[in-house]
């Protein structure tokens, strides 16, 4: 079950393409750290990675960190390998950092379910938005930009509008 | 004309797939049914050559022939479309063009 909104980040140290292991702690500097379950073979990531660039890119001066997680069996789903995430990252230009939870214990932990599912925790890292990134997966559609809205909100230390909506993508792929 | 959706339960994208589908059928005046069958194991997937869900065949032809020949997986399928990006779904000129 997904965790509820107010719950503590899950502790973490994990791979990352960047041949680094990056844990919960790395992030303490950060006012908003955005955790986005994902994963390589998805289209319905693929149809949002410029969107998360395009965040990251724009907040990141402001204090906000996204990092994208894949949790996804890489036996059922090669194309998820750690290899492949570490030539997705650099030939698609990722500026955040995109960990390996091999052992699903993130995605566990958060109670994740889709890829890409958003999870927003502010400065003392409690759950404050969960859903989806945005309600189009066609950018030339999207209406409300749930996680943009988001973090605004907690960058302004106040509550989201908008705290839960549905993530729209595929299942992760457990063990 | 034999018209079928495989799918998979795991994927999101068949609704869309269904109404996109039955769009460009009626635009044509096309009032064929379109067969459902759920794929549920990799095994199926595999005797079926099922690329991923949604898959569109027309006459037992694959919409998307080049992404036809993908690892049969139970998994969301990848269409590239005309401007570059990817989506869930073929596009219309897909379904389109494999009508013709």
């Amino acid at each position: 079950m997904t965790i509820a909104l107010g719950t503590e980040a899950p502790l973490f140290d994990l791979p990352g393409v960047d041949g680094r292991n990056h844990s919960l702690d790395d992030y303490a500097e950060s006012d908003a750290l955005v955790l986005i379950q994902s994963c390589n073979h998805c289209p319905y990531v693929q149809a949002w990675e410029g969107r998360m660039i395009e965040l990251q890119r724009e907040l990141g001066d402001r204090g906000v960190r996204i990092v994208a997680v894949n949790s996804n069996d890489a036996d059922s789903h090669p194309e998820d390998s750690f290899e492949e995430m570490r030539a997705r990252a650099e030939r698609e230009g990722f500026n955040f950092d995109y960990l390996h939870d091999e052992p699903q214990t993130v995605a566990r932990q958060l109670g994740a379910e889709r890829t890409p599912e958003v999870f927003v925790f502010d400065r003392d890292r409690r759950l404050r938005y969960h859903g989806a990134i945005d309600d189009s997966r066609d950018e030339d559609g999207v209406s409300q930009r749930y996680l943009r809205d988001a973090l605004e909100a907690v960058l302004a230390g106040r509550d989201p509008d908008v705290t839960e909506t549905q993530a729209v993508g595929c299942t992760v792929k457990w063990k | 004309m034999r018209i079928e959706i495989l799918h998979w339960e795991g994927c999101p994208s068949t609704p869309e797939a269904v109404e996109l589908l039955e769009t460009v059928l009626a635009e044509r005046g096309l009032l064929e049914p379109i067969e459902l069958h759920e794929v549920t194991t990799q095994e199926e997937a595999e005797r079926l050559r099922f690329p991923g869900s949604p898959t569109i065949r027309i006459e037992g032809r694959d919409v998307d022939p080049t992404g036809a020949q993908g690892r049969p997986s139970l998994t969301c399928r990848i269409y590239n479309l005309p401007d570059g990006r990817v989506s869930p779904v073929p596009s219309r000129q897909q379904l389109e063009e494999a009508l013709r």
